[in-house]
């Protein structure tokens, strides 16, 4: 396989179409009691990011559980209404769209979740739930919704005899197949996959993310791929973004990243990743868990953990800002310079 | 049905765990679930086993089996399983329950529904070691719990240890079973999954935990997960099941940069890694794992295996045995001629994936 064949379309020719999908300080605070007083208080989950997704672009959101990304995936989807910033896709905001609005919006941008036991109707046959977008939205395909429908099962890679049987027939790689026949049946330009593989086992997995690939690649389809995993992001993402506590602290090309990670977080989180190979290498032991969301830190909110923590931390919040190479942002006062992952 | 053969690295010193010819099924409306057939391996004391599989592929259930966890009403156990010399397999509940916690201990991979919520902390621990402590007073065994769970890394363990179970983030929740299951000093400890439900920067330190505690207490480790990189990092030596049998054995070193099993060549080369051509397609295994209660024939894993049945080979027949191969202490259950693997080895798996 050569390089040029596979490798990601260079960022200087996106650049030039306009993004699918941009960002803009998007925020999510989910109210809750706490104290004594029942005093009402907010769990930021998601406190003001950015970023944009172009067409056919995948783009890697990861960070530790609680870090808002998977809050981020559903807000994009527009099943969680953001409590701020902007959300605009194909052009057109919709940061506030209404139930009836989504409608078509869900056309061009669908979701993959990561439980394929819950996210299927047991009652229903599969032939049922990959046709229901079709059905929902008043869709008649060419040679009809069954033809489609086991079109859709073909692309997937299952046999498209299967039509009448129930999702526990399946078993969870195969019930992911399905949910992504689901996900593909209007044709989207978009689909957010949370977590798509981190419930199957590794040799399922390494099937479904080779599958998300030859659609990406096939279809053309753009990704917001959120995962815990960092190897499994890295063989399916262009572009990746950080996220810590609700805010991204850096975001750039794949390989800027996993090489060179400038944020100190990245690089201790690349450096936690237990690796079959990974024997002689120096590991950044972080101290303590993530803070939680009700309160995080002031200033940078990774600075009670990070080993670079100065004054000005504590006091200034870093912003997202380029370091000159290829569309990368960080937020940290103190950017590693020379920060080899391994 | 041919006998296992035993991974005995050094039969000078005696394991503190045996486990010969395990078999473990259950009966179950759809039919007879063998959920373990024929297992064999030992563990020293200090040392760390690492036992890798699928779901399905009977790690945790030979976990629970060691422990005498199973209820005996409705799974049949035959083989034996030796701690220190005793045999748990058939042996009375009470003398069981007696081992248990003193002698052996488990750790599981979801602290929340290990842990009771209704009990602070520190008294579930000071109760794990009351247990086997008869004639330790109240005070005695609070104090040995703060003192555990200081061991494991609790800030401020006196007032964490008034605390409750849902006041822990996950992390410090592991810790505490980790502490709950060292109380009495085990000389063997199970840990099934310990840092799959955490994150990577909290699971990097629970393993740094665990391999401290095991150089200062000396226990012999079983450690099940899926997770190739985990058991590289921390185990000694690895056992690859595939449906309830050992296809592959040896320590770290063979098992993970020299495999000679078609399965684990599978395993290594789906793995996504940090390193290498991002690019290249990932080598996933065809199929999926197959059913307990209808163990294909032969080799089990011949239905999905890329060089099955080469020359008529007996896959389909014959249940492969677990033979030694060239280097000591590694084993291998295939009927591939031992020459053919080592060549195909090199030539398809040994650049992919992680295997790289």
């Amino acid at each position: 396989m050569t390089a040029a064949h596979t490798s990601p379309a260079p960022s200087a020719t996106g650049a030039a179409q306009a993004p699918l999908l941009t960002v803009e300080g998007l925020t999510k605070h989910f109210p809750v009691r706490s104290g004594a007083f029942g005093r009402k208080a907010f769990v930021r989950a998601v406190d003001g990011i950015d970023f944009e997704v172009r067409p056919g672009e995948t783009l890697g959101l990861v960070g530790e559980s609680g870090c808002g990304k998977s809050t981020t995936g559903r807000l994009i989807a527009r099943l969680l209404e953001p409590t701020g910033g902007r959300i605009t896709f194909e052009g057109r905001d919709i940061t506030h769209l209404r139930r009836r609005e989504l409608r078509p919006l869900r056309q061009q941008l669908q979701i993959i979740f990561q439980d394929p036991y819950a996210s299927l109707n047991p009652r229903h046959t599969v032939g049922k739930i990959v046709a229901m977008p079709l059905v929902v939205n008043g869709i008649d395909p060419p040679g009809g919704v069954k033809r489609r429908v086991q079109e859709l099962l073909e692309i997937v890679g299952l046999n498209p005899e299967h039509y009448n049987r129930y999702p526990h027939e399946f078993s969870g790689g195969q019930r992911q197949r399905i949910g992504i026949a689901r996900a593909l049946a209007l044709r989207p330009k978009l689909i957010v996959a949370d977590e798509p593989v981190s419930a199957l086992d590794v040799s399922i997995q390494a099937q479904i993310v080779n599958l998300l690939r030859d659609l990406q690649r096939d279809l053309g389809l753009a990704f917001v791929f959120i995962a815990h995993d960092l190897a499994v992001v890295r063989h399916f993402c262009q572009r990746v973004a950080v996220m810590y506590l609700g805010k991204i602290v850096e975001i750039g090309d794949r390989d800027d990243i996993y090489t060179r990670p400038r944020h100190p977080y990245t690089r201790a989180l690349l450096s936690a990743v237990p690796e079959v190979t990974g024997s002689a290498r120096e590991r950044i032991r972080l101290v303590g868990d993530v803070p939680t969301p009700l309160d995080p830190p002031s200033g940078c909110r990774f600075r009670t953990r990070c080993w670079k923590a100065q004054d000005v931390c504590a006091t200034q919040e870093p912003p997202l800002t380029s370091l000159g190479t290829g569309g990368r942002l960080v937020a940290c006062h103190f950017p590693e310079v020379n920060g080899e992952a391994q | 049905m041919a006998a296992a053969v035993v991974p005995e690295q050094r039969p000078e010193s005696d394991p503190y765990l045996r486990v010969r010819d395990l078999r473990v099924w259950f009966d179950t409306e759809d039919g007879v679930v063998q959920a373990v057939d024929g297992l064999s391996f030992a563990v020293q004391r200090g040392r760390t086993l690492g036992i890798v599989g699928e779901s399905g592929s009977g790690k945790s259930v030979t976990g629970l089996a060691v422990l005498g966890l199973h209820n005996a009403k409705r799974t049949h156990i035959e083989g034996e399983i030796l701690v220190g010399g005793r045999n748990v397999v058939g042996m009375r509940e009470e003398e069981v329950s007696r081992l248990r916690g003193r002698d052996m201990a488990m750790i599981f991979q979801d602290p929340l529904s290990a842990l009771h919520p209704y009990y602070t902390v520190g008294r579930q621990i000071a109760e794990a070691y009351r247990v086997h402590h008869p004639r330790a007073g109240r005070r005695q065994a609070w104090e040995r719990a703060v003192e555990m769970l200081a061991r494991v890394g609790i800030p401020q363990p006196a007032r964490r240890a008034r605390q409750y179970p849902h006041e822990f983030s996950g992390g410090m929740r592991q810790r505490v079973m980790i502490a709950m299951a060292l109380v009495n000093n085990p000389d063997l400890l199970i840990a099934d999954e310990p840092t799959t439900a955490l994150d990577v920067t909290v699971q990097a330190q629970i393993l740094d935990l665990l391999a401290d505690l095991q150089a200062e207490f000396h226990s012999a480790i079983i450690l099940i997960t899926h997770d190739l990189g985990v058991v590289s990092q921390v185990a000694d030596d690895v056992l690859v099941m595939y449906a309830g049998r050992c296809v592959e054995h040896g320590s770290v070193e063979q098992v993970l940069r020299r495999p000679q099993h078609p399965y684990t060549w599978g395993l290594l080369s789906s793995v996504p890694s940090l390193h290498g051509d991002a690019d290249a397609d990932l080598l996933p295994i065809p199929g999926n794992p197959p059913s307990l209660i209808r163990v294909p024939s032969g080799c089990a894993f011949h239905p999905r295996c890329r060089y099955a049945l080469r020359d008529g080979g007996p896959c389909d027949r014959e249940v492969p045995a677990l033979l030694p191969v060239a280097e000591p202490g590694h084993g291998v259950a295939c009927h591939l001629p031992p020459d053919d693997r080592v060549a195909i080895y090199r030539r398809d798996v040994a650049s992919v994936g992680v295997a790289r």
